[in-house]
């Protein structure tokens, strides 16, 4: 037997499991010998990948820049229809007397964990510029804000009045609001990013003779299959598509902004600790 | 709306636009601005989808890919398959009564506390003792008669539906059963009476049969078949109105229960020919199996006398044996009527009814 193409993937949940064996199933059953390996951060499959240990890289957006700045060659294979155009929001209470972006000057900013790109970094380069009081909620660290955790408890500390605004993913506002953590019409957004994207499956080395099908077999993964469907449920998409670099250059900037990796890949952020 | 027919989405909520994109983007729609182009992924996630029989209409063989779905549901293909839902065949399970019954059974309920009058009885202390001992005997006959269809109960397919609902609605009958059969034992402050170990036994040959029909067969035709000539006798010759009522209100559960039996497994053996073969082996292994057992205990056939008799007197007792002996009688009879119901010769019927546990149940 011929060796399986690897990929890495993080484990923010245990469904990760489900999805990646299912996957794995599926992907035998059409004839390419596939296995995975599981991180608990980022930073170390990242550094699997540029090292060579993985194929494919399973990328949080922020893990996807890191790549790119350590192996200039990388690519963005496929991505979720889900990865595009998405935006963060910066809300306040409905109440509150902040209008706008520039009324948060000297307020109090609630913002997921240090390595989220939705939940911090691209909502708190909207506010470059203004001193603000960070509040930061460190949940999953590592993870790149795969875990809501981080976001819950900013939304958390603004309804209960701790903060003044708070940060987070369009979907999570949404989110939020049916579960109560921020009731409709409770909050006002404030600032909202531009759109950009998310996820892809990053690989540094495109040699491996199975990456052609393993691209292949993703971007024909069909909704109506019914032993796929609950994969993709799962991991949150309706069909795979081919990846793009336009939805980056928001988090490339913040990156820089805040200085999170420096330019060569290295981790430079202070108080990061994945 | 057609995959790629668009729609211009208006509203009042200042989060509209915010909002608008991650919904649509999680059920595969794309949006521009407040445009939405309608996706095909609701259509793909039910491609293969099928209906799970008609709402009113009952397959032969429901497969176990439709899992817990309403009968009549459009069921998503994928999903868990229900593999303990063994009892699947519309012939073994299924009687066109089964709605009519469940619907007779669940408007026939009757609240212990509200339906019964609790007063204590004063009876002669012989023949308290007597009613005592009855009661004990019924408790653990309703008991193994709520063990049997709830063993069974998770493994038909829920396509039966109505055949769960009633079988559930049994369970909770036999519940009450022992809650007032119980009640009526403890009343009086006597101690419970006797459970010999030949009652048991028979009792335990019939929780621990493995086949539904045979169960059901041997529960509810012949057992519960016997025990309504038993309830019947025993609210007839009760010595004290409580008894009376309690045995009265079982006596209304046990006929549906007996009618549901003989419902199912009268259209069974139509459609399976050798289902009464095996129902007639299941009758004569148990005969053996309990042949050296004592059957109906001397202290509950005394017991039998006692409560008939009334009072503690050479006549009564006399009198209270006779009518004992014509119980037996009449419950021979009962079993006869119901076996040549199920297509049994009459022959068939007297040889099988004969070969009936004598602890009755």
């Amino acid at each position: 037997m011929s060796d399986p193409l690897i990929l890495g993937a993080v484990a923010y949940d245990p469904k990760v499991v489900t999805i990646w064996e299912g996957f794995r199933r599926w992907f035998a059953e059409k004839g390419l010998p596939f296995d995975y390996i599981l991180y608990s951060n980022y930073e170390r499959q990242v550094e699997d990948l540029a090292g060579g240990r993985i194929d494919v890289a399973w990328n949080s957006p922020l893990a996807w820049i890191r790549s790119r700045r350590l192996v200039p060659q990388a690519q963005a294979l496929v991505m979720r229809d889900t990865d595009r155009d998405l935006t963060s929001v910066i809300a306040v209470r409905d109440d509150s007397p902040i209008a706008d972006r520039s009324d948060l000057a000297g307020k109090r900013v609630a913002v997921g964990a240090v390595d989220s790109p939705q939940g911090t970094l691209l909502p708190l380069a909207l506010l470059d510029g203004l001193d603000v009081d960070v509040r930061r909620f460190d949940v999953g660290v590592g993870l790149h804000g795969d875990h809501v955790g981080g976001e819950r408890e900013a939304a958390r500390a603004l309804a209960a009045g701790e903060v003044d605004a708070a940060c987070m993913i369009d979907a999570n506002h949404l989110l939020f609001a049916k579960e109560g953590v921020l009731p409709a019409g409770s909050t006002r957004v404030v600032a909202q990013t531009q759109p950009y994207d998310h996820c892809n499956m990053t690989v540094t080395d495109t040699r491996s003779p199975l990456l052609e099908r393993f691209v292949s077999l993703l971007l024909d993964m069909d909704y109506a299959d019914a032993e796929v469907r609950p994969l993709l449920d799962l991991e949150g998409l309706t069909q795979w598509l081919p990846g793009r670099l336009s939805g980056y250059d928001q988090l490339e900037a913040a990156v820089d902004t805040f200085a999170f990796y420096d330019e060569t890949g290295r981790i430079t952020a202070d108080d990061y600790r994945p | 709306m057609q995959p790629g027919d668009r729609l211009r989405v208006v509203g009042t909520d200042p989060h509209l636009r915010v909002h608008l994109a991650p919904w649509a983007r999680t059920r595969g729609h794309r949006v521009e601005g407040d445009i939405v182009t309608r996706g095909d992924a609701g259509d793909r996630r039910l491609a293969g989808a099928e209906r799970a029989g008609g709402a009113t209409t009952v397959v032969e063989r429901p497969p176990r890919t439709w899992g817990l779905a309403a009968r009549g549901a459009l069921v998503e293909a994928g999903g868990p398959v229900l593999d303990g839902a063994d009892l699947d065949e519309r012939g073994e399970v299924w009687t066109e009564l089964a709605p009519r019954l469940y619907a007779q059974a669940a408007a026939s309920q009757w609240d212990p506390a509200t339906a019964i009058d609790w007063a204590v009885p004063h009876l002669d202390p012989d023949v308290e003792a007597a009613v005592v001992q009855v009661m004990t005997y019924l408790v653990e006959n309703e008991q193994a008669a709520l063990m049997v269809p709830a063993r069974f109960l998770g493994r038909i397919h829920p396509h039966f539906r109505e055949v769960i609902q009633f079988l559930a609605v049994q369970v909770a009958d036999e519940a009450r059963h022992v809650e007032v059969f119980t009640r009526r034992a403890s009343i009086s402050g006597l101690p419970l009476g006797v459970s010999g170990s030949g009652g048991r036994a028979s009792l335990q040959t019939l929780v621990e049969e493995p086949d539904w029909a045979t169960a059901s067969f041997l529960l509810s035709v012949l057992g519960e078949g016997t025990f309504l000539s038993l309830l019947s006798f025993l609210e007839r010759c009760a010595p004290d109105t409580l008894t009376a009522r309690v045995t009265h209100l079982a006596l209304q559960d046990e006929a549906r229960h007996v009618a549901f039996a003989l419902g199912h497994l009268g259209e069974h053996v139509t459609t399976d020919a050798r289902t009464r073969d095996r129902l007639r082996a299941a009758v004569e292994r148990r005969h053996d199996v309990l042949a050296s057992t004592s059957g109906l205990g001397d202290s509950v056939h005394d017991a039998l006398v006692i409560v008939a008799a009334g009072a503690w007197t050479a006549d009564a007792i006399a009198q209270g044996w006779e009518r004992v002996q014509a119980l037996q009688t009449e419950m021979d009879e009962g079993r006869r009527r119901r076996l040549v119901r199920l297509g049994f010769s009459e022959a068939q019927a007297s040889e099988l009814s004969a070969l009936h546990t004598r602890n009755f149940m």
